[in-house]
């Protein structure tokens, strides 16, 4: 025990724990929105956090042109410039997860609840040709080519085959989801920039001391991902609870066929879900790579697990419990690595949720996105 | 209908008229008949080390870079004594575990502290001790979680996987993160000699276990307990309505299916003398539960069939190096798109519907 630590260095591990927390709960809303909407674990979800941070990458590298210096002497700027940049590399982000959390429900679960359509039909049509392909030539821009062409005659074979109007057991969108999982993570391992290494982003922002609070050090990256945080979040509290679309997700979540027979256009609504999801989850990219300045292929799936852990911790398909959740994950695991050692961070994590769970079934706020509040 | 729909559907009937064709063929069978050939198909798979001497056979089956055998010992018999165990718990009972390899890390690590770092017992003693252990591992696990609804279920077994996981990893006692070696081999029986260079007898003892487990967990499929099981995982209201203690039989549904787990464990331990934490890494979970679910979850030949092609591909597919993972994710979405049931649906209904000829689908 090291509880000399924790004394000493509280409020630094309370200010770090909670940035670290409200990432944690940004990408906790991508679990707890789908699963308040389908009930389905979207295992896949991490790696669209992945594709915000090479997203984010993406926009501070090639389209700002931020260089990479090792010195730390980088041209950092200040005022209105700063936030404009700041901005647009979040929108980047924003729409690479966006559109990967769209695209990922079109294509891995849509047909699986009984809807099949030509999107996903065209998608899983090339990556059949692909991997077929790939058994005979070992050749990615053969590969794509031979794809390609296949791809008219499996896409027709496969619209017919798909099973129209059976809803798939549980268990199948869970594989589906680990599939698309370890497909996306993969295909950035085999076909990214930075294949199978970890890299670095640019440092966008000088990391200057902003205030002392209680004796802890305060940085402006530390106050920018808390607050970023908290309004994106509250943007989206706002969307569910006061927009047309966010009625229709809150009618879906609670019972999908009712909001079907009286007019709500269920796929819509699920893919908006998904796009909210992914929007945060972009965000939460964004974030991550400003505090942390790295990426790599398989940075998401940790970050998942932990993110599900923090969903469930607050209740999930509750919006305000991602939020308790992330932030009580975040400030546990810190505290516990003061405590114990970083080594039993993880082990803490996971035993503060069987203690939750044990007492509370449905997590801290319990369920409500949909069923606790019919 | 386009060419490719119609070639597919041929396909398609002419394997349905294939196996129509076997099934009556194997019904007008007497029983020596049929006797002989269970015997002759159970010493095929004994002798499978020898099947890339086949002319043809052997050079589709066998592996690049690794001796075919040894995949056979060291990952296809685990991964199918394993999915058998998961199967159970997810299959019949319905109970979604995302951690199970930890138990088949409580098997390992018990047969390798109780042969090699602390104690030096030998393995057949070890063996029913870590089946013990692992099976009580599911019982303080299950004791208080399983009373969890579904989806809580799963994160908090993923939960219990990583804390087995980074105990071994932290713990001196538990050999820390360089692990345990020397841990002993089961003991050499005339011929059958268990030692580092051979994996046959291995391959012949994990084959010998996963018929064993296999009798034993058909006779309890056909119990009450397997009613039982059955029954939560269709609708567990209805089944505690219907007088079904459903709390003891999910808890013994982890109770066996974590013994099962153990007991790969102890194979696994067995065979290569040295664990270390980073072989037991919740990736394996979730290739345990893709194997049970690609291959059919509730059905117990499904779930064989999974474990093997889970375990057995990636090794054959050893030229696609880097990129095998990728086919694999790919893979498991276009099966749960078309086959969402599994490659060998569960049956469901009574016995009797199952025997009727005519529709095969589930549902």
């Amino acid at each position: 025990m090291r509880d000399w630590l924790l004394y000493r260095t509280f409020w630094d591990l309370t200010i770090t724990g909670l940035a670290l927390g409200s990432i944690y709960s940004l990408v906790a809303l991508g679990y707890t929105l789908v699963y308040g909407v389908l009930r389905l674990i979207n295992f896949a979800h991490s790696e669209i956090f992945m594709v915000g941070t090479f997203g984010a990458l993406m926009a501070s590298q090639e389209f700002l042109g931020i260089p990479m210096l090792e010195d730390g002497g980088y041209p950092y700027r200040t005022g209105f410039m700063l936030i404009v940049f700041l901005v647009f590399i979040l929108l980047c982000a924003m729409v690479f997860s966006g559109l990967g959390a769209v695209a990922l429900e079109r294509v891995a679960y849509k047909s699986l609840r009984g809807n099949g359509d030509l999107f996903g039909a065209v998608v899983l049509a090339f990556l059949t040709g692909f991997v077929v392909s790939m058994v005979f030539v070992d050749d990615t821009l053969a590969n794509v080519i031979v794809a390609a062409i296949l791809t008219a005659p499996i896409t027709m074979g496969y619209m017919s085959l798909f099973r129209r109007g059976k809803q798939s057991p549980r268990l199948a969108f869970l594989i589906s989801a680990i599939g698309a999982s370890t497909a996306i993570a993969e295909a950035m391992a085999i076909w990214g920039p930075e294949k199978r290494e970890q890299y670095q982003t640019p440092r966008i922002l000088e990391k200057d001391v902003l205030f002392s609070f209680l004796g802890a050090d305060v940085r402006v990256d530390n106050v920018i991902v808390i607050v970023g945080a908290l309004l994106m979040m509250v943007a989206l509290t706002l969307f569910v609870n006061k927009s047309r679309l966010g009625r229709g997700v809150r009618a879906v979540a609670q019972d999908a066929e009712t909001a079907r027979i009286l007019g709500v256009n269920v796929d819509m609504i699920i893919l908006v879900t998904f796009a909210l999801g992914g929007v945060m989850a972009g965000g939460a990219a964004m974030l991550f790579t400003l505090v942390y300045e790295q990426s790599r292929f398989n940075i998401g799936f940790i970050l998942g697990v932990k993110s599900f852990t923090a969903a469930v911790l607050g209740g999930i398909g509750n919006l305000k419990g991602a939020l308790l959740g992330g932030l009580v994950l975040g400030l546990v695991e810190n505290y516990a690595s003061a405590v114990f050692g970083g080594q039993w961070k993880d082990v803490v994590a996971f035993v503060v949720l069987l203690v939750v769970l044990m007492f509370r079934p449905t997590g801290l706020l319990g369920e409500s996105l949909g069923r606790a509040r019919v | 209908m386009n060419p490719v729909v119609r070639s597919l559907r041929q396909v398609g009937a002419s394997l349905a008229g294939a196996k129509a064709g076997l099934a009556s063929r194997w019904n007008a069978m007497g029983p020596t008949q049929r006797l002989s050939a269970y015997v002759l198909g159970v010493l095929a798979l004994y002798l499978a080390p020898w099947w890339t001497e086949i002319p043809l056979l052997g050079s589709i089956v066998d592996t690049p870079g690794t001796q075919f055998t040894t995949v056979l010992s060291d990952r296809v018999i685990i991964f199918v004594l394993v999915a058998l165990g998961l199967n159970v718990v997810v299959g019949l009972a319905g109970l979604l575990d995302l951690g199970y390899v930890g138990f088949y890390a409580v098997g390992a690590y018990t047969t390798a502290i109780l042969t090699s770092s602390h104690a030096s017992l030998p393995w057949l003693l070890a063996l029913p001790v870590s089946i013990a252990v692992s099976m009580v591992f599911g019982v303080i696990l299950g004791a208080p979680t399983l009373r969890l609804r579904g989806d809580y279920l799963a994160i908090v077994t993923l939960g219990f996987g990583e804390i087995i996981r980074l105990s071994a990893k932290n713990a001196e006692w538990l050999g820390g993160s360089r692990g345990i070696n020397d841990i002993k081999h089961p003991p050499s029986i005339g011929p059958l000699k268990f030692g580092v260079v051979d994996p046959k007898p291995y391959y012949w003892l994990g084959l010998t276990m996963v018929f064993a487990v296999m009798f034993l967990l058909h006779r309890l499929e056909n119990s009450r307990v397997g009613r039982a099981w059955v029954a939560i995982r269709e609708d567990e209201d209805a089944a505690e309505l219907m007088g079904v203690d459903t709390f003891r039989f999910k808890l013994w549904a982890f109770a066996i299916g974590a013994a099962v787990g153990g007991l790969a464990g102890v194979q696994y331990a067995g065979k290569v003398g040295f664990i270390n934490p980073d072989n037991f890494p919740l990736l394996l979970s979730i290739l345990f539960l893709a194997a049970v679910v690609l291959g059919g979850s509730g059905n117990m030949h499904g779930a064989i069939l999974g474990g093997i092609l889970v375990s057995y591909l990636p090794e054959r597919l050893r030229n696609f190096q880097d990129k095998r993972v990728f086919v694999f994710g790919v893979a498991l979405v276009l099966v749960m798109v078309f086959r969402p049931e599994g490659l060998l649906p569960k049956k469901v209904g009574t016995r009797k519907a199952v025997a009727a000829p005519g529709e095969g689908g589930a549902q």
